[in-house]
């Protein structure tokens, strides 16, 4: 196991270095010199000296490949470099916006596996049901509602709305409340809002975040137990002896977990580092809002800096999601064949 | 041979405990038992009137090909088949009707005194779970051990059964056995609460032939040592030659032939089941002698044919009117040797 | 007394089981009523497409000066855009727009996909891991910070956003492909192939990927759907084509700041999104479970 372990972090490593080193080089390909664009952009007239001093300043002159090593070199020293467009480290923006990242994901993670496995059990069990057939429309178009516009929806019928025609306060989740509160104090064990005013930036971006991969959980998670509903050991559970309830939770449920745990522990990584659109739609300072823009400004340095952090967290989360499939899955050998 | 045909006068089955080792009680009785499934394509038409007695100590065969319906048969014993409509029929165990049973009755009965065991034990035992865990669950549920108490009757189950290093082998999961020792595993499992009877259905279909001795011999020795019956469900003939007291034959969910092993492959009354013995190769005969297949396949069970259903491939319906009319009714042989067909063997078979 | 006679069933395989996987699907597929109502309405988007001309009242510059930001009426049935501009008109084109792209960008990713996924599973060795460390690089980056990533440098304009798409479609292609020709190869007919000396190409053309087709086939279907999301994605963030093409993604970003007073202005764009992304997993679902022998759902 260990060495599964270790062996899979000396492929990542590489791995890591080529996807930044892309993203490095395409950023060459671009039009718009960098320091014009720092500068306030072409058409504002730069000053040719103050292009120079920015050039020297961030080193945009040196030929590609020494700004490739020099920017490599301070990233091992833990220096991701300094923002282009604000006067600000790329390591500082990392610490500002990785925290409400986090916190939104996490949330929305929680949903999702609870709502999604849920709903997902639940429409396997009463097959054919009404319930089950409504649970399938529900899901599929669920899954097919793209999160910048389920988002505005719910804020329109939760901010908008309760707001334009004056419903009582504990009720609006209000319209001015789709920003992300800013100070450290108001989170409790750093994952919970400290008080009701809290809760309400919080609720509608995490349940859009968690819209879409609920919806892909919970159908997933039906078709898996519906074909361990159909295994040949939950019959023989049942000629044990067993009564409904516990072939299902003891014999079914594990079996059926499997895939879906895959599923949601790779949609973690994601949804922690790369929720751009839900950030966009709630003005919520995470990660995701931050690259996205950064690319739009040709900030290079947290482009590259938050990006790197993404896609670390990203192969964390992944490997972390392959061993405990193992532990799950007592048939599956990691680094080695599968049985036959 | 008569010009005029009269089948044999339809006769309720007169099952004498006689033979063999059943000299033991009656445990399981099945009288005229019917059941159909209710599909989108029709009434399937799984068990059409079967009765049959298992006694302690016995070894019952039952024999036929795929969808004769032996498995369902067994099944429905058990009721393990949520979507089975039992139309008539009794299934009594030690002189009650299980189908009047609620289902906490029956999950009592079930694991505790009647214990199945599947064909397949890859497929059958749940793959997450250690092997020790899946075989003490038993003495669990229906005994009230405790986890640490169930282990170690587990354990010493494994050990009954041949399972060398029981206690390492308990803390394994399924896909670490070989074939052989999983239906040994399934066998534990099984008998872990001493069941009064036994229900194999098919348990060495899946194994290599050398395994299948072993594991056949395991059954054996379990029985005795547990002194329940056994209904071994199969179509492989030759295993049923060497193990079985009584037997019978079905077909297209038909009871077609009811008897000792010895009445059954010496004095066979059924064509169906002297096609059986016909297609079996013989190691040690003539070995010039053709192996002669049943013509023709099985029939849907939807859409029977009519009258008797094995006519379309039988060598001897000839006489029209009759075998393609009228249903056959279980016929004495002699001395409760039955059989379904409107002809004595001494009428149909060639002299 | 009657002969033994054999009964001798001819029945070629390939034929009966060529022609009868097909046709036996479309039966499976139509008793599956969501995936007809998906299967219809996607019709319904495509013909909208192709005779956006004829359906639009309006072209999508045309200005209704004075009269921006109004609610649906007569005139303008879904009502007009921040610059008075009717909206149905320009969702209508923006039909077009996303079946252009969800079309094209699908097409790519599924030939190059297929492509590599094909030589990735039947050659092995050196090309399969190049090929598979190549995908790796590619999805150790956020599928969406990538797109917008390629999206930025290629510029901002439909071409660019199937380019991004199909590039970043062709990934996961690959590798159920490659999962699938695997499986394939070891099968019998496969050596049979390479003992009567055909050559590689040949094989995993002619012989391989015909077998293979049920899980592209699925896939590339829902492959559809997703691209059509991801390009509203991208066009919402405005990295895809720019105004005044009437992409609905776009359309509902620039809607954003309208929403308490004109909500139509991203609802209706936001519908049309939707519709079109669940016809297709209706459609999705309906295939998988009649291509599946497995899944029989009664």
């Amino acid at each position: 196991m260990t060495a599964y372990i270790i062996r899979r972090v000396l492929i990542i490593i590489p791995t890591i270095f080529c996807a930044i080193s892309f993203l490095f080089f395409i950023f060459y390909v671009l039009p718009g010199d960098p320091a014009t664009l720092i500068a306030g952009g072409a058409d504002r007239n730069p000053n040719p000296i103050q292009i120079q001093q920015i050039n020297d300043r961030y080193g945009l002159d040196d030929p590609i490949l020494t700004q490739f090593a020099n920017y490599w070199k301070a990233v091992l020293q833990f220096d991701l470099g300094t923002s282009f467009q604000r006067n600000q480290s790329v390591n500082d923006i990392l610490k500002d916006r990785a925290p409400n990242s986090i916190r939104l994901g996490v949330w929305a993670f929680t949903i999702e596996v609870i709502v999604g496995i849920s709903i997902g059990l639940f429409s396997a069990i009463r097959r054919y049901s009404l319930a089950d057939k409504l649970t399938t429309i529900f899901t599929a178009v669920a899954s097919a509602i793209p999160v910048f516009v389920s988002g505005y929806i719910l804020q329109y019928f939760f901010a908008v709305v309760p707001e334009k025609y004056g419903w009582p306060e504990w009720m609006q989740l209000r319209t001015s409340g789709i920003s992300a509160p800013r100070t450290d104090e108001s989170w409790f064990l750093f994952f919970i809002p400290s008080g009701p005013a809290q809760w309400r930036y919080l609720v509608l971006p995490a349940i859009a975040l968690a819209g879409v991969s609920t919806a892909l959980a919970a159908r997933m998670m039906r078709g898996s137990m519906l074909e361990v509903l159909g295994a040949d050991y939950m019959r023989t559970a049942k000629a044990k002896g067993l009564n409904e309830r516990q072939v299902i939770s003891r014999h079914g449920l594990r079996n059926a977990m499997l895939p879906v745990v895959t599923l949601l522990g790779l949609d973690l990584g994601t949804v922690v580092g790369a929720a751009v659109l839900t950030e966009t739609v709630f003005n919520w300072p995470g990660l995701g809002s931050a690259i996205a823009e950064a690319v739009g400004d040709r900030d290079l340095p947290v482009v590259l800096g938050l990006t790197l952090a993404v896609v670390v967290v990203y192969a964390v989360v992944n490997l972390a999601v392959d061993v405990s499939y193992a532990w799950f899955d007592p048939r599956v050998r990691l680094g080695g064949g599968e049985d036959a | 041979m008569t010009d005029q045909v009269s089948p044999g006068a339809p006769v309720a089955p007169k099952l004498a405990s006689r033979h063999g080792s059943g000299s033991g009680e009656v445990l399981l009785s099945v009288r005229n038992l019917e059941a159909v499934f209710e599909t989108g394509d029709g009434i399937v038409h799984a068990v059409d009137g079967i009765t049959f007695d298992v006694h302690r100590g016995e070894i019952f065969a039952i024999v036929g090909e795929s969808g004769s319906g032996k498995s369902v048969s067994a099944m429905t014993v058990m009721g393990l088949l949520p979507t089975i409509k039992v139309r008539s029929g009794e299934i009594l165990w030690k002189g009650e009707n299980l189908l009047d049973f609620d289902e906490n009755r029956m999950r009592r009965i079930r694991g505790g005194e009647i214990a199945m065991i599947f064909q397949d034990p890859l497929t059958a035992l749940n793959p997450v779970h250690t092997v020790g865990r899946q075989v003490a669950e038993m003495a669990r549920i229906h005994d009230g051990l405790s986890k640490k108490d169930a282990m170690k009757r587990a354990i010493e189950t494994l050990d009954l059964v041949g399972i060398p290093e029981p206690a390492k082998r308990a803390a394994m999961h399924p896909h670490e056995f070989s074939g052989g020792m999983r239906q040994r595993a399934m066998i534990a499992m099984a008998i872990m609460c001493k069941p009064d009877l036994l229900i194999a259905d098919e348990p060495t279909t899946a194994l290599d032939v050398t395994v299948q001795a072993q594991v056949l011999e395991v059954l054996v020795d379990i029985k005795d040592e547990i002194d329940s019956g056994i209904v071994l469900i199969t179509h492989d003939l030759g295993v049923v030659a060497g193990l079985a007291d009584q037997m019978m034959v079905m077909y297209a969910g038909n009871q077609v032939e009811f008897g000792t092993v010895d009445e059954i492959f010496y004095e066979t009354a059924h064509p169906y089941t002297e096609g059986l013995l016909n297609s079996i190769p013989d190691l040690v005969g003539d070995h010039s002698k053709p192996l002669i297949p049943i013509k023709g396949s099985p029939p849907s069970l939807i859409n029977r044919p009519s009258g008797c259903a094995f006519h379309p491939r039988c060598s001897y319906a000839r006489v029209p009117g009759v075998c393609s009319e009228q249903e056959p009714k279980l016929r004495d042989e002699g001395q409760g040797h039955m059989s379904a067909c409107h002809f004595t063997s001494v009428d149909w078979k060639p002299q | 007394m009657s002969n033994l006679d054999t009964e001798v069933v001819v029945n070629s395989p390939e034929s009966t089981v060529a022609t009868s996987l097909w046709a036996d699907a479309w039966k499976q597929f139509k008793r599956n009523k969501l995936a007809l109502v998906g299967l219809g309405f996607i019709v319904f988007v495509l013909l909208t497409a192709v005779f956006a001309d004829l359906i639009a009242p309006y072209s999508i510059t045309d200005r209704d000066v004075g009269r921006s930001r109004e609610g649906p009426s007569g005139d303008h049935w879904f009502g007009t855009d921040i610059i008075g501009r009717d909206l149905f008109s320009r969702v209508v084109y923006g039909a077009r727009v996303s079946m252009k792209i969800g079309l094209a960008a699908t097409s790519i990713a599924l030939v190059v996909g297929v492509i590599f996924g094909a030589l990735a599973g039947y050659i092995g060795k050196f090309v399969e891991s190049a090929i598979m460390r190549f995908i790796d690089v590619f999805l150790a980056i956020p599928y969406i910070i990538l797109a917008i990533a390629i999206a930025t440098v290629f510029g901002k304009s439909e071409n660019s956003v199937i380019i991004v798409l199909g590039f970043t479609g062709w990934l996961g292609v690959a590798r159920i492909v490659r999962a699938s020709f695997l499986q394939l190869k070891k099968q019998e007919f496969v050596e049979a192939a390479q003992a009567l000396g055909f050559g590689r190409v040949r094989i995993m053309f002619r012989h391989i990927l015909p077998n293979a087709l049920q899980p592209i086939i699925v896939y590339g279907t829902i492959a559809i759907g997703s691209t059509i999301l991801s390009e509203a994605a991208l066009s919402f963030l405005g990295v895809g084509p720019q105004d005044p093409t009437p992409a609905w993604g776009l359309m509902v970003s620039q809607g954003r700041s309208d929403l308490a007073n004109a909500p139509h202005l991203l609802f209706f764009p936001g519908l049309a999104i939707a519709l079109t992304v669940t016809a297709f997993v209706f459609v999705g679902d309906g295939l998988r479970d009649a291509l599946d022998p497995k899944l029989k759902d009664r």
